[in-house]
């Protein structure tokens, strides 16, 4: 090890002036040589503590000493042995307060760039070899159906053929990806990364039916007369509304739709792709994680001439990834912060103005941050053409009300034992956002590993 | 994959098809929808399920063709896949014994009120059907609505069947000549249902309208249909598509229906 290097070798980028004009991706990331150069910050710690701050435990140390020696090939080898989309989550995990926050790098200096890593080798593969399809154990003669193709569906799928257990995915939409791909833009994550990732999945002998609203078409009863076992990885859906005045006016979208139209509709590439989205001059958005700054940043590139972010507490406590609001602020996104909208007002029907009050931090909250209150007659308006409203969402009600047996909490997540992902109902497992309420890739996917253990049990052991 | 086995243009713009879809046709209830992707570039298309075939695995849908989207669904044919197919969507109609039930039908309501004026039939209800159109040749289903109901009443903007004029001056008259009913389901353009719940407002009766507002993925998951019924935000896809007329704010629905115009005409002028 030779002297300390303070800070993170950084990543080429996009500049800002040019990539709000596309949607292609921001960050470049790191040559061969880069990563080299980052890879030998590390300090390779007997006890790594990054590894405790990695929800799925990846073992980091070892894949950056790989890279260190220019054994990409080993280094992605050890880094897929925990995480099957390292791609996608050197790309979009909070790795701020994860890995990166427990590197003893960080107490003096910036942590090892453990996230830019992770993508360089991820990257690495897709573009510089063919990339092996496991070897699959045995078939055990069991069947199990997965339930949604996002983050937690797929991660689990991987675990269970990896188990020897035939899998089959049901997916409600026409492209399977979850959030990775109807509400993650083009920019951050390209889409092709995702598909590729799931190709895998299918030339490991997985099975995805598309198009398949589990509930509607088959309730779970059905499901479990064909298959031995469910995983439920429906996510968290429902867009939430504020219940203020003038949310119905038209151009004022929620957050999923107005992603969905952008990304999975291909909006941006209107006429072409046929689904319209609405283009303004002055584009408000609501909320203040990585949803907002996606939004944000979406209307700056679909031509908006001023991007308005309206948070209703301080930039400290969003809950974003740092590098989102980084890339925000670069770009040009208005920040108005402790802002909280009250009503929308329009014109003919049209959204024309949202009228805000300013907001002070009083007492914490349940949350532990501190609690925004109005100041009372600091109101004011805020011209707009379009709104989008960020500001959360939760589990889609569909399966609940066609499972009775299946018990909901009062925030409609689905009850589940964080050890094994089991549900009420005998066979069934859930687990990612479903269970958590909207969290985040990582913690899905860790969801999916932990079911899939869970089912793997019970498939043996035949005990629930 | 979805395939079209029977193509028929039933009348000027309105299109039937007859796909395999033998899960859906398992599943299948008055009143619930597909969403339709005619090609890759196309948009997400509600439509509603016009009658199923379960032995046969087939299920029917009628379209108006509209926009640029149906122009791109009207332009696929017998024999064809089409690119993405999801079904079945929404809540159904309630079907149960009411007595004495009007369905109107306009558009391609008409269709829809099909299997609903059989189930009610079934469940022992008197059915009275009221088929509009602007003249005689855009009407269609006749004899199949004849054959399930125990009555059709059809009006015609030009007079040249049934009544002069609409299916809402039709049912007015009756009401107003003291006709009974003990329900009203009404199926077809968001203005035709929006002047049926405005007769039957002052009678009382209990009056379904089946909206049908733009959608995207038809789960729950955009809230691009959201409407306002009883002063609550509701969605179209998952919390309806059927609602009580009397308690709709018509003024969201009929501003709601305006917001893509402009990117319409740009997209059909693409064709
Ligand atoms: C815009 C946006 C940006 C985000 N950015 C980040 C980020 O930078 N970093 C991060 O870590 N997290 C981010 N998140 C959160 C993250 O994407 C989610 O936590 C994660 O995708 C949850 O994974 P999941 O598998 O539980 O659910 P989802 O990804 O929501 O997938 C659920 C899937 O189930 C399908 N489904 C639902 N109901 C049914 C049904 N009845 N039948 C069949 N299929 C069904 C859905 O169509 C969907 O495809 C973001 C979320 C959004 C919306």
């Amino acid at each position: 090890m030779g002297k300390i290097i303070p800070n993170k070798n950084p990543m080429r980028e996009q500049p800002p002036e040019e990539r709000i004009k596309n949607f292609n991706e921001v960050p470049y990331g790191y040559s061969p040589e880069e990563a080299i150069a980052e890879a030998h910050r590390c300090l390779q710690c007997k006890k790594p503590l990054c590894v405790d701050g990695c929800p799925v435990e990846i073992d980091i140390p070892g894949f950056i000493g790989f890279i260190a020696e220019k054994k990409f090939k080993e280094g992605i080898v050890r880094l897929k042995e925990k995480n099957i989309l390292p791609a996608i989550c050197g790309r979009v995990c909070p790795q701020e307060e994860q890995c990166e926050r427990e590197c003893i790098l960080g107490k003096k200096h910036e942590p090892v760039a453990i996230g830019r890593l992770e993508r360089f080798l991820a990257d690495w593969e897709r573009e510089n070899i063919e990339i092996e399809i496991p070897v699959l154990p045995k078939s055990t003669g069991k069947k199990v159906a997965v339930v949604g193709a996002g983050p937690a569906g797929i991660t689990a799928a991987a675990d269970l053929v990896r188990f020897g257990h035939t899998v089959e995915i049901f997916e409600a939409l026409h492209e399977p990806g979850g959030v990775l791909v109807y509400g993650i833009p083009e920019f951050r994550l390209p889409k092709a990364i995702v598909f590729k990732e799931i190709d895998f999945l299918s030339k490991m002998g997985v099975r995805l039916h598309t198009d398949t609203v589990i509930g509607m078409i088959k309730s779970l009863d059905e499901l479990l007369e064909e298959f031995d076992a469910i995983f439920l990885g429906t996510g968290a859906g429902l867009p939430w509304f504020m219940g203020i005045p003038g949310e119905n006016l038209n151009r004022l979208y929620s957050a999923n739709e107005y992603l969905t139209r952008a990304n999975l509709m291909k909006a941006y590439l209107f006429p072409k792709y046929k689904t319209p989205i609405a283009k303004g001059k002055r584009v408000a958005t609501v909320g203040g994680g990585n949803v907002a700054m996606d939004c944000a940043r979406t209307a700056l590139r679909l031509g908006a001439e001023e991007s308005i972010l309206i948070y209703r507490r301080a930039k400290e406590q969003m809950p974003a990834r740092n590098e989102e609001i980084h890339h925000a602020e670069e770009e040009g996104v208005n920040f108005q912060l402790l802002t909280n909208p009250i009503a929308f007002h329009g014109e003919n029907g049209w959204v024309k103005e949202a009228e805000c009050i300013r907001m002070e931090l009083g007492e914490p909250d349940d949350s532990g941050r501190r609690r925004p209150v109005p100041i009372d007659g600091s109101n004011f308006k805020i011209p707009v053409d379009i709104v989008i409203i960020a500001i959360g969402n939760s589990p889609n009600p569909l399966i609940p009300a066609t499972t009775p047996d299946l018990e909901i909490t009062r925030r409609e997540t689905i009850v589940t034992d964080l050890q094994t992902g089991k549900t009420t109902k005998r066979g069934v497992f859930a687990g990612g956002d479903v269970a958590t309420g909207a969290a985040t890739v990582i913690l899905a996917m860790g969801a999916g590993k932990t079911a899939a253990k869970g089912i793997h049990e019970y498939l043996i052991s035949g005990e629930w | 994959m979805v395939k079209i086995l029977q193509k028929e243009h039933i009348v000027p713009n309105i299109h039937e098809f007859i796909v395999t879809a033998p899960d859906i046709a398992r599943k299948a209830r008055a009143g619930q929808f597909v969403i339709v992707i005619p090609d890759k570039y196309a948009e997400r298309i509600p439509i509603t399920i016009a009658d199923w075939d379960n032995e046969q695995g087939t299920i029917s849908i009628l379209f108006l063709e509209i926009g640029a989207g149906t122009q791109s669904l009207a332009a696929l044919n017998t024999g064809d896949e089409i690119f993405s197919f999801t079904g079945p969507l929404g809540r159904s109609f309630e079907i149960k014994k009411y007595g004495t039930v009007g369905l109107v039908g306009g558009c391609y309501g008409i269709g829809a009120i099909y299997p609903l004026a059989k189930a009610l039939k079934e469940c022992g209800n008197k059915v009275v059907c009221y088929s509009e159109a602007r003249s005689r040749f855009l009407l269609y289903w006749n004899e199949k609505l004849e054959s399930v109901a125990d009555e059709v009443r059809y009006s015609t903007t030009d007079g040249s069947l049934g009544s002069k004029g609409h299916s809402h001056d039709l049912l007015k008259k009756d009401l107003e000549l003291d006709e009974h009913y003990d329900k009203i389901f009404a199926v077809g353009c968001t203005y035709m249902m929006y002047k049926i719940a405005h007769t039957t407002k002052p009678y009382g009766i209990n009056t379904i309208v089946s909206m049908n507002p733009v959608m995207i993925d038809g789960t729950g998951m955009c809230g691009a249909c959201r409407l306002e019924v009883g002063g609550e935000t509701k969605f179209a896809c998952v919390d309806g598509p059927h609602f009580d007329g009397h308690k709709i704010n018509w003024d969201v629905v009929l501003n709601r229906r305006k917001a893509y115009i402009e990117e319409e005409i740009i997209s059909k002028e693409r064709l």
